[in-house]
């Protein structure tokens, strides 16, 4: 008599994963991007291995360089949390770059008229004027979106555009550095100066607002009530109308929150970073932010750590073009390429594996 | 189809289903929604596959993978959701993937396909446009779709669902002749009256089992009903006459529009009293959704007034329909319900003010809210679920918590038992003759006369927008609905108009 031999064979299911398979999916997802990027590596002569080391290593060994990932994290925090909070909402902000840039523009202006202002109350003006900035900026775009319905996406990112315009414009008219001649707004005042956390480092308070931008947008979302309106419109708009919420409004406050927190990073770039405005404040960081809150899932966690973890990529490939000659682009690539593997990995959530 | 098993994740839609189709029969597959019927044709048909058993066609065993094969072993389905493209004509649509060449002459097809229709007996005009057709007439070109490609076997799911009494004798017309020349037809349904009607055998599936074969002949519309629910009776039924009470819902002259801004209320007056069921009867898309949003603040009115107990609410928002006292149970019950959210959260969206302490939510009273609605009201759920995870007929129980639980003196109801198990259907109507019971306004928005005869006090029948007639329930019949339903009242003689 011959029995079939019953081997254990694995079975894929469309059912909600297990945590533990969960958690493996952010692993994977690095593993896979680096898989993806080794060969881009080895195509400008470089070892991956060592590439990596660079990468992700070698920005922690030291104390300034590991300060300095923070310093590169703490705008991507920013729009990272400007992003969740208009997304939660199901409002598309695109537009969080030109939000910055207003925010900026209000940090270089206030920055210069505020002499003999305490620095306590000048940086605390600075801050909620940044914040104004990048309000009024998204103000129009969700005006024409909650009363006229004209898609966010594209008016956000247009007004982007607009705003590189209205930044040339000034640093090349009115605001030209009178000194240099450079097209950079005048030094703002000492006092309006974000403080440094850590003596002789870059790191300045402009962190710790990042930080409590995120405990915040954790807080409003999850435990209030207008966070969970927001939450229901953004999940479903016609099930909140249903019930009362007002969606226009709603959705008016979440992107005009979502404007001020962009502002607010213009402002630390300028009063922590550069001192005075210049057109290239921002390599892309509202844009960016989009990445972040995405792979951050909305969540305030998960937002701080995709900044701090794009803060050490971008950290990092300078160090790694430094040591080994290969393009700083190779920052950008991998942000991009980790992006797209971790929407792709996202999917695996959805599937559980189990013996069949 | 012998031994079929078909899974979904943990569920077994179809549990070892055996299954024959005889040339020339009608054989009805009945059961509940989620029996399995609908799955065990789509595995027929090559939309899905089966994970274990087999399918002989004609005593050869039979390879169905995709629909493109079932075609070709001359097997066709109408599904409920037609998949015909409005823009099209008819017979653009009949040859649609299934023309031979890279040239199609238009006039050569238009002859082709009416010529066809023809030959099947069905009144079709080849040339008109499917966006001009009604439902039933859009039926009939998914069946010629069928018939043109040759199938043996025809496939209905659900195809009385849409139509109206007139059109379904049509319908049944038809399907008797083409089996009289040789089509053997599945008919899937979930309603006695039409199986007993239509059908020369019946399978019966519950919870994706078989519980057996029968021949129509042979048996009896109870004897069905048992083997479908598993249990003799079912249906519930108005308990006496009311007393009039005053009036509480009143509509006037009701007028709103469409999405596309056209006009589709039209002159709409109602009234409503305290413990009194009036239904609105109708076909789908005759105003009854315009209705249904007018009256809960999601959509503006055009023109007249809306009142509940005296006060104007005439565009109101809908938190002040809901304030006045309004309860509005969701038409699109998906829509009704954020289904990322939790069912704690959904069953406090509507009322937040009373679980917010300055603006931070009280997860506590949030939580206990939910587990005393949960109990009260049934629901097969845990607060913390989200609300995508329920069944239909939870889901509905929860929209119905929602609303019920406040005591409101009106509870608009449109098509609150639509794609629901009989076990849930009965559930909500037991809860809607409680409100009666207890002295609400009820208004129901039906398209099922079975339920609007069972329920109502007095029936209205909307046709384009307009109340067409209203009459007390126990002086209405299904032909003259019927009648009405299908606008043929409209312009002469109109049942009396009471009240």
């Amino acid at each position: 008599m011959f029995e079939k031999l019953s081997r254990p064979r694995l079975r894929i299911e469309k059912a909600p994963a297990p945590p533990w398979q969960r958690a493996l999916i952010p692993i994977l997802a690095l593993l896979i991007t680096f898989l993806l990027t080794s060969g881009l590596i080895l195509w400008g002569r470089a070892n991956p291995f060592e590439a990596y080391y660079y990468f992700l290593v070698e920005p922690l060994s030291s104390r300034i360089s590991a300060l300095e990932v923070l310093v590169k994290a703490t705008p991507l925090i920013l729009t990272g949390v400007s992003v969740s909070f208009a997304f939660a909402a199901g409002y598309y902000n695109i537009g969080a770059e030109g939000q910055l840039y207003a925010g900026a523009i209000a940090a270089a202006w206030l920055g210069v008229a505020l002499r003999g202002v305490p620095p306590a109350l000048a940086i605390l003006l600075m801050i909620f004027g940044g914040f104004a900035a990048g309000m009024l900026w998204a103000l129009v775009p969700a005006l024409l979106k909650v009363k006229l319905a004209v898609d966010e996406v594209v008016t956000t990112l247009l007004l982007n555009s607009v705003m590189a315009f209205i930044v040339s414009a000034l640093l090349n008219g009115p605001w030209r550095d009178p000194k240099s001649g450079w097209p950079q707004s005048p030094e703002i005042l000492l006092n309006t100066h974000f403080p440094k956390l850590v003596p002789r480092s870059r790191l300045h308070l402009g962190f710790v607002v990042a930080i409590i931008a995120a405990l915040l947008l954790w807080f409003i979302v999850s435990r209030t009530s207008i966070g969970l309106k927001m939450r229901a419109v953004g999940l479903g708009k016609q099930a909140a109308r249903f019930a009362g919420v007002s969606v226009s409004r709603t959705m008016l406050l979440a992107a005009l929150v979502s404007g001020g927190i962009a502002g607010i990073a213009g402002v630390s770039e300028v009063a922590g970073i550069q001192f005075h405005l210049i057109g290239e404040l921002s390599p892309g960081y509202g844009y960016t932010g989009i990445i972040i809150a995405t792979l951050g899932a909305l969540q305030a966690i998960g937002v701080a750590a995709a900044g701090l973890f794009f803060g050490l990529i971008s950290t990092g490939a300078q160090t790694v073009s430094r040591a080994l000659g290969v393009p700083v682009y190779l920052g950008d690539v991998t942000q991009a390429a980790m992006l797209l593997v971790t929407l792709a990995m996202l999917l695996l959530q959805r599937y559980r594996i189990r013996r069949a | 189809m012998r031994g079929i098993t078909k899974r979904f994740g943990p569920v077994v839609a179809n549990d070892r289903v055996d299954f024959s189709l005889r040339p020339g029969e009608i054989h009805a597959l009945l059961g509940e929604n989620g029996a399995g019927k609908t799955t065990l044709m789509r595995i027929l048909y090559g939309l899905y596959r089966a994970d274990e058993g087999q399918i002989i066609v004609e005593g050869q065993p039979a390879r169905i993978a995709s629909p493109k094969d079932a075609i070709g072993l001359g097997i066709g389905m109408v599904t409920q959701h037609f998949a015909l493209v409005p823009p099209l004509t008819v017979a653009e649509n009949v040859v649609l993937g299934y023309t031979d060449g890279f040239r199609v002459d238009p006039a050569r097809v238009r002859a082709q396909v009416q010529e066809a229709a023809a030959r099947f007996g069905l009144e079709i005009a080849a040339g008109a446009l499917v966006s001009h057709l009604s439902v039933g007439e859009r039926q009939r070109v998914e069946i010629l779709k069928a018939l043109y490609r040759n199938a043996r076997v025809l496939i209905l799911d659900e195809p009385t669902a849409v139509l109206i009494p007139q059109e379904v004798d049509t319908l049944f017309a038809t399907l008797r002749r083409l089996c009289a020349d040789g089509l053997s037809v599945v008919f899937i349904s979930h309603k006695l009256k039409e199986v007993m009607a239509i059908s020369d055998r019946v399978t019966a599936l519950r919870d994706g089992k078989l519980v057996g074969t029968v021949d129509t002949a042979q048996t009896a519309p109870a004897q069905l009903a048992r083997m479908m629910v598993g249990r003799e009776t079912f249906g519930v039924a108005r308990q006496g006459e009311r007393t009039p009470g005053e009036p509480v819902l009143q509509i006037e002259r009701l007028g709103a529009d469409d999405d596309r801004g056209l006009s589709m209320l039209k002159n709409v007056t109602l009234s409503i009293e305290a413990g009194e069921i009036l239904s609105v009867a109708g076909v789908g898309g005759n105003g009854q959704r315009e209705l249904a949003e007018t009256l809960c603040g999601v959509r503006r009115p055009r023109a007249g007034r809306i009142l509940v107990n005296g006060q104007d609410l005439t565009a109101a928002r809908p938190h002040e329909f809901t304030a006045a006292g309004v309860g509005r149970i969701p038409e699109d019950r998906h829509a009704g319900a954020v289904g990322e959210l939790t069912v704690a959260e959904n069953l406090a969206l509507e009322h937040l003010g009373e679980f917010t302490r300055g603006g931070v939510l009280n997860r506590e009273a949030i939580l206990s809210n939910a587990a005393a609605l949960i109990a009260q009201f049934q629901i097969k759920a845990r607060p913390t679920d989200r609300a995508r995870t329920l069944s239909g007929g939870n889901l509905q129980k929860l929209l119905l918590a929602r609303v019920l639980s406040r005591q409101p003196c009106v509870v608009i109801a449109p098509q609150p038992t639509r794609g629901l198990d009989i076990g849930a259907t009965e559930y909500v109507r037991n809860e809607l003759l409680a409100q009666r019971e207890r002295g609400a306004a009820v208004l129901l928005i039906s398209e099922d006369l079975d339920e609007i005869l069972a329920l109502s006090d007095r029936i209205a029948v909307i046709y384009e927008g307009e109340i067409v007639g209203v009459a007390p329930a126990r002086e209405a019949d299904v032909e003259t609905l019927g009648l009405m339903m299908a606008g043929a009242t409209r312009e002469g003689a109109r049942v009396r108009e009471a009240v």
